[in-house]
């Protein structure tokens, strides 16, 4: 599913719902979804990221 | 006799000798609230009866010699998130009106184990999902120092508490800043700990991956009281906070993304209190963070999925119940795909890498709590750097990160705006480190308080 294709069928449910207010605060939502997407680590696979890492835990 | 400006330190050795009462204290805490509640509107439940009464049994027992440490007979307020027994616990929020609670919080417990005294529950932004304490069911809280202004949030009606003297110090949750974006918009002390550090059992959550519980306090010794008490370690602290020597501190001032978004007058300020960190023997250097450009974005899935779960039920069932941000906030969390869930999760953990990465060899990290004085009440946008920024993004900018992360992280008042808003500045140090943040944030305010 495409940012696109998502935020066309979030705002036409909530549209259905009668939530037309959301229709607008969908548009952030689907930026911050564009940009999360384009992040470095989803298509690496040499990223030691799991939380039990001593690399990567806190 | 006036709270104004006095801290739980300096009263505490007070009470132990007999020289000042819990109940003339609690009074004057009552009197306070009474006085400036109508305007402030920092508390939802005031409970003067119960806590007279918890005041004048701490009377009975310091006078007895059975004195059990520095929160004995102090006056303090919870956050209206936090359960305490017997009284609604409303998260702001027209859905809970009804509630009681049948138990204590574990975090309620342990103050009163310590013997403090529970004067009531404060305002918050409606289930701590906001940044301002506008949207709540009892109406805005307003900023003490300006009341045109927002106290910042979602603990806002805590840092107006103790900011006013309503009480000596305030527990408040921290989603993605709430603890310390208000106590910077107040002018005081707001220490988020490590995630899990404190327990948040009997605490409403927003996101229980991301809460933390923490105290709202007038000064850096005080939050370390009330840290190690909400620890449930009250009793084993004998002296007072040890500050970090500043000589030889090293300390990164983290750049980029950090610094993009920062109020010119904002930003003055807190360039003036590195200069004096850095004048007073602390090396600072510059760091950045390789994700920060995302923080945002990771943020926002993860937090939005983890509420609208909460709130699903109640969401169908009583949508006109929540203030009308708030519910479309918590709605807008049913649309976010697992995938991206996912994505959200494992940039998190690279986040976590990263601030990892920027603290090795220095002390500290150093950035602004709130890049912005306190907003206007009603304001969805602030003038930046010649741009318009949505008041939530620009407020959670420099708090969220550590909420992803779990790092230990504090805000000190180190100044204010030529229009007297405070400034904080926000102090980050590694996880397990939040001893010596305290002690490192100890040096820093005696510092900015020497200068004014």
């Amino acid at each position: 599913v495409t940012v696109d294709e998502w935020l066309a069928w979030a705002q036409a449910d909530a549209a259905r719902r009668g939530l037309t207010a959301l229709g607008p605060i969908l548009e952030g939502l689907a930026k911050a979804t564009v940009t999360l997407r384009a992040g470095d680590w989803n298509e690496a696979a040499d990223e030691p990221v799991r939380d039990d890492d001593p690399e990567t835990s806190a | 006799m006036s709270l104004d400006g006095q801290t739980i330190a300096a009263l505490a050795p007070r009470v132990a000798r007999g020289e000042i009462t819990s109940e003339r204290l609690t009074e004057e805490c009552l009197a306070t609230i009474e006085r400036l509640n109508p305007s402030l509107n920092a508390f939802i439940t005031v409970a003067a009866d119960d806590a007279l009464a918890a005041a004048r049994d701490a009377d009975r027992e310091i006078a007895g010699g059975r004195y059990r440490g520095l929160l004995h007979g102090m006056p303090l307020s919870l956050k209206d998130l936090i359960d305490q027994t017997g009284l609604p616990t409303t998260a702001a929020s027209r859905v809970r009106a009804s509630h009681r609670a049948t138990s204590d919080a574990r975090v309620t417990s342990r103050l009163r184990d310590a013997g403090a005294v529970l004067v009531g529950k404060t305002n918050l932004h409606e289930f701590a999902f906001g940044t301002t304490t506008e949207d709540s069911g009892w109406g805005p809280a307003r900023n003490p120092v300006d009341p045109t202004r927002s106290p910042g949030g979602s603990s806002g009606g805590s840092a107006i508490a103790v900011r006013t003297g309503m009480s000596l110090a305030s527990v408040g949750t921290d989603t993605g800043g709430s603890i310390r974006i208000p106590a910077a918009a107040c002018g005081i002390v707001g220490l988020k700990p490590g995630w899990s550090e404190i327990s948040a059992h009997g605490v409403v959550p927003l996101s229980r991956q991301l809460d933390h519980v923490g105290p709202l306090a007038r000064s850096v010794s005080d939050a370390w009281i009330m840290y190690e008490a909400l620890r449930g370690e009250a009793r084993e602290i004998s002296a007072a906070l040890e500050a970090h020597p500043l000589q030889g501190l090293k300390l990164a001032r983290l750049g980029g993304y950090f610094a993009e978004r920062v109020d010119p007058d904002v930003e003055r300020v807190l360039d003036g209190a590195v200069e004096r960190l850095r004048s007073a023997g602390a090396q600072i250097v510059d760091r950045q963070l390789a994700h920060a450009g995302e923080i945002a974005a990771i943020y926002l899935h993860i937090v939005l999925s983890d509420a609208a779960a909460y709130h699903a039920s109640t969401l169908d069932r009583r949508p006109e119940d929540y203030t009308a941000n708030v519910r479309l906030r918590l709605e807008m969390g049913r649309y976010v795909l697992a995938e991206d869930y996912v994505r959200a999760l494992t940039g998190r953990a690279l986040l976590r890498r990263d601030v990892n990465r920027a603290l090795e060899g220095v002390d500290a990290l150093v950035l602004p709590a709130l890049g912005i004085p306190a907003p206007p009440i009603g304001a969805a946008t602030v003038p930046v750097r010649g741009g318009d920024e949505p008041v939530r993004n620009v407020m959670l900018r420099c708090t969220q990160p550590f909420n992803l992360t779990g790092h230990p992280a504090i805000s000190v008042p180190c100044g204010a705006t030529p229009a007297g808003l405070p400034v904080g500045l926000q102090l980050v140090s590694a996880a397990g480190g939040t001893h010596d943040l305290l002690r490192m944030a100890r040096a820093a305010e005696a510092l900015f308080d020497l200068a004014g």
